[in-house]
């Protein structure tokens, strides 16, 4: 049932405040605040995985049958971590 | 070429939980590693669990209402008493479990706090709930400052660090006048049976810790170093770097107190110099050779009674 934010009504919370929805902030796509959007080349990557450690936002996630990671741009805040940490400079860092 | 293609096949990856227990979307700075820690511990923990955290940053960001973050049971407590309620959760548990009214299940209680509700507000639970031994991991996700209130200075900010409420300036040219509260020091005066410092950036080191912690009977306490961003005035593609910089010149060594017995996890042959460290901080960038000097005598002459300390 996750919606925006601003379409969850008054009527619609628990007693108490509580939240009972896990994880329901992910209806809010933080990719918006973007400027620079990580560029990933599969041929030099060595799939090493430290991308997909290193990412503070859980953007980035591992496609095995494609056997190359994935980018969720819904959430990428574009910080850059990930073209940084990479050992042989697969990912690189342009303009949105 | 033959060889080149079998390292190219993604493999499953080891001792690393797949699953995600913050869930994307916070509302965290581009670049935090706060973040990023708290994405390890909880890997590290798993899905049995019960987090009471303080407020600050990680409460800040991941639970703006009515939405939240977390996907594990998670309740928001005032700033000082987050040990305080893990230690009423640890003993309600016990207490419906002789009962009968819970089921028997190993379940792990985390109380989490940042710099300002571990070392200076929260000081007096966290010193409680370690006393009275209860069995709960206490995580302090150290950024050295309070940065979600916008950058003012708590007991954890280190010497020379200018932040908006110890800004450098005539009366006061390094910025922040006094040196870091040794915390796990603190912890382990206790008497508790796990106490250790980690880092992000080091996050196999950082997930054995709290394993360990997980498996100890009784308080543990882990402080963890996150870069900030934001507040250490760096790019945010840096954080990681800035993490394996403050463990290698020693500002920040890695090592655990366990029963008593202090380890030392990693020990450079050579430390670096202070200035390596300091070097694209904004907030250091005021500080001259005598100052960087004075704080490499005292960081230096602090590294190694630590490490006479582990031997």
């Amino acid at each position: 049932m996750t919606k925006p934010m601003d379409q969850i009504s008054w009527r619609e919370i628990d007693t108490g405040a509580v939240i009972t929805e896990p994880g329901n902030a992910s209806c809010y796509h933080t990719g918006t605040w973007r400027s620079q959007r990580p560029k990933y080349d599969s041929n030099i990557c060595i799939r090493c995985w430290r991308c997909f450690v290193m990412c503070p936002d859980a953007a980035i996630s591992p496609d095995f049958d494609k056997n190359v990671f994935s980018w969720n741009y819904d959430y990428c805040k574009g910080c850059g971590i990930c073209a940084h940490e990479c050992p042989v400079e697969a990912i690189t860092m342009e303009e949105d | 070429m033959a060889e080149t293609e079998k390292n190219k096949v993604i493999k499953p990856i080891k001792n690393f939980a797949m699953q995600e227990y913050i869930s994307s979307g916070h509302r965290a700075c581009q670049g935090c590693a706060e973040v990023l820690a708290v994405r390890h511990v909880l890997k590290a923990i798993g899905p049995d669990m019960i987090l009471a955290m303080a407020t600050g940053c990680m409460e800040i960001i991941s639970s703006p209402y009515p939405l939240t973050s977390w996907n594990i049971p998670w309740i928001h407590v005032a700033f000082e008493n987050a040990a305080a309620v893990a230690s009423g959760v640890e003993s309600g548990l016990k207490a419906l479990r002789r009962k009968g009214r819970v089921p028997d299940r190993d379940v792990t209680i985390v109380a989490m706090g940042g710099d300002g509700g571990t070392t200076d507000i929260g000081f007096q639970a966290l010193s409680g709930m370690m006393e009275r031994g209860h069995r709960v991991i206490y995580v302090c996700v150290d950024n050295e400052a309070y940065m979600n209130t916008g950058i003012q200075r708590s007991s954890s900010t280190p010497f020379g660090a200018t932040t908006t409420t110890s800004p450098a300036g005539r009366v006061k040219p390094a910025g922040e006048m006094t040196w870091k509260k040794d915390m796990v020091a603190i912890a382990a005066a206790h008497g508790i049976p796990y106490a250790a410092t980690a880092c992000p950036t080091f996050f196999t080191d950082l997930q054995k810790k709290i394993q360990k912690a997980k498996e100890v009977d009784g308080p543990s306490y882990i402080h963890i170093l996150s870069v900030c961003p934001t507040g250490w005035r760096i790019p945010p593609n840096k954080a990681i770097e800035y993490g394996q910089l403050a463990v290698d010149t020693g500002v920040f060594p890695l090592y655990e107190v366990e029963k008593g017995v202090w380890k030392l996890n990693r020990k450079p042959k050579e430390l670096k110099p202070i200035s390596e460290y300091f070097k694209g901080q904004g907030r250091y960038r005021h500080l001259d050779e005598k100052f960087t000097s004075e704080i490499q005598d005292k960081i230096t002459e602090k590294w190694n009674k630590l490490v006479k300390f582990c031997e």
